[in-house]
């Protein structure tokens, strides 16, 4: 038997499609524990490649004979090991190209829809780590919002697309990965823009986001307009695009609300999360199609790979968005929150320009699921 | 401390600083101490998690100059 490399896009279809996958993995326990390759439909088995040096014997019953079974690890080199060594057992495997480093990376552009003068809007899909990223494309010009540091990715779409980036936006400070914002800006020509109550400390020039401000992209007026919305960080700020789309970055998701502490002032920002959330967004159209900059597990994917949801049926359904009593939506937002992302202090930092730690570096900071949300 | 054996592990990628650690430690006798020195940053769970698993103790991580350094006792 043989055994073969499967890459990130090819799992990533199969999580779109909900088709069934065995996961081997053989990271160690609390590296896997922490953070795995999750499907509707997949199933894990976590064995570390240390307890199977001496044989797979062990491991060859508890593997399926009906469905493809793929082998995972940090970075590809003890998949391979343990696949070759279930293809001498007489074994057909797989293994993750590039392993969990690659999952982490990988970004899956899907088209959301049309806008109204032809144009068109892509989610990224960071699928490994439920980072989304946008970019709004008309006549000729594209808008980036929310990029993540894989760069490379929308320089090519939007050469792809025919189109120029003017634009690129950060909708706050990032904490759970790094923004890949200011190098597009730099390699495009465009304009760099951050909410200016996040920027206070960061060591670059930027264009000020401010609520009320527009936009526009291409000759034939799509509009981006800013709607401060503060809450997961001061100066977190959300877009409505053409009258349509709702880009909430990191106030609301579908299925959770953003988390006020990570900046490391919970306390003062929880009341900010609950005018934006409970007045602000109240007085949007129902009818806008929420865009969110996460998502915390693949259940949120819509059939198309799409994350997306109406903001009326958030409204009726999202718990965060239904906690009558102020006193209980506080405890909610502050108390048990869940672990901060790895490295989130850090990674502040370099989102400011204060470090810049080499390409290894941001990698390794950026390790684990995006944890910006409280449900 | 009195180190048995040492193990320049540096610069290879994972799996081999654990392949080469337990084929190193194959060779000592029980209670005796296994120095390994890695770069490669997920050894460091790892190291955590295979002396777990096996039995082995692990007594000392340093870091030094992104070497990581290991001191292992034989089981």
């Amino acid at each position: 038997m043989t055994y073969q490399p499967m890459t990130a896009k090819e799992v990533t279809k199969k999580i779109f499609n909900k088709e069934p996958l065995f996961i081997l993995d053989v990271r160690n326990t609390s590296d896997f524990e922490d953070w795995k390759v999750e499907g509707a439909n997949f199933t894990h088995l976590n064995i570390p490649y240390f307890d199977l040096l001496d044989g797979v014997e062990e491991v060859l019953p508890k593997l399926p004979t009906d469905q493809d079974i793929l082998v995972v690890c940090a970075k590809e080199g003890s998949s391979v090991m343990v696949a070759d060594m279930l293809s001498e057992a007489e074994r057909d495997v797989s293994y993750l190209q590039g392993g969990m480093k690659a999952w982490s990376e990988h970004l899956e552009p899907v088209r959301v829809g049309d806008l109204k003068d032809g144009g068109e809007i892509y989610q990224f899909v960071r699928i490994g780590k439920g980072c989304l990223s946008y970019m709004v494309i008309s006549d000729g010009e594209a808008a980036v919002i929310d990029a993540t540091r894989m760069t490379d990715v929308f320089l090519h779409f939007a050469k792809e697309k025919q189109a120029t980036i003017k634009h690129v936006f950060d909708t706050h400070l990032h904490a759970d990965h790094i923004s890949g914002g200011r190098i597009i800006a730099k390699e495009t020509g465009a304009s760099y823009w951050l909410p200016p109550k996040d920027a206070a400390e960061v060591t670059f020039d930027y264009n000020k986001l401010e609520g009320g401000r527009e936009v526009m992209i291409g000759s034939t007026a799509i509009s981006i307009e800013a709607l401060y919305s503060p809450g997961h960080t001061i100066g977190s700020t959300s877009f409505v695009v053409d009258n349509t789309y709702l880009l909430s970055g990191d106030i609301l998701f579908i299925d959770s609300i953003g988390r006020p502490d990570l900046a490391g002032l919970a306390d003062d920002w929880v009341g900010d999360l609950r005018e934006t959330l409970y007045k602000r967004y109240r007085a949007l159209s129902d009818e806008l199609l929420v865009l969110p900059a996460h998502f915390m597990t693949v259940s949120e994917l819509n059939e198309d790979g799409t994350v997306s949801e109406k903001l009326g049926k958030l409204f009726a359904e999202n718990h965060g968005l239904n906690i009558k009593d102020e006193a209980v939506f506080r405890s909610v937002v502050s108390e048990n929150l869940p672990p901060q992302p790895n490295a989130y202090q850090q990674i502040r930092e370099v989102n400011m320009g204060k470090i810049i730690p080499d390409e290894e570096e941001q990698r390794e900071m950026e390790i684990g699921p995006n944890r910006c949300a409280v449900r | 401390m009195k180190v048995d054996k040492f193990l320049d592990a540096k610069s290879l990628a994972c799996p081999m600083p654990i392949v080469r650690a337990k084929k190193a430690i194959q060779e000592l006798e029980e209670g005796q101490i296994l120095e390994v020195h890695t770069t490669d940053k997920g050894s460091k769970n790892d190291f955590a998690a295979w002396t777990k698993s096996t039995g082995h103790e692990l007594i000392e991580v340093t870091e030094e100059n992104d070497v990581i350094q290991f001191l292992i006792k034989k089981h």
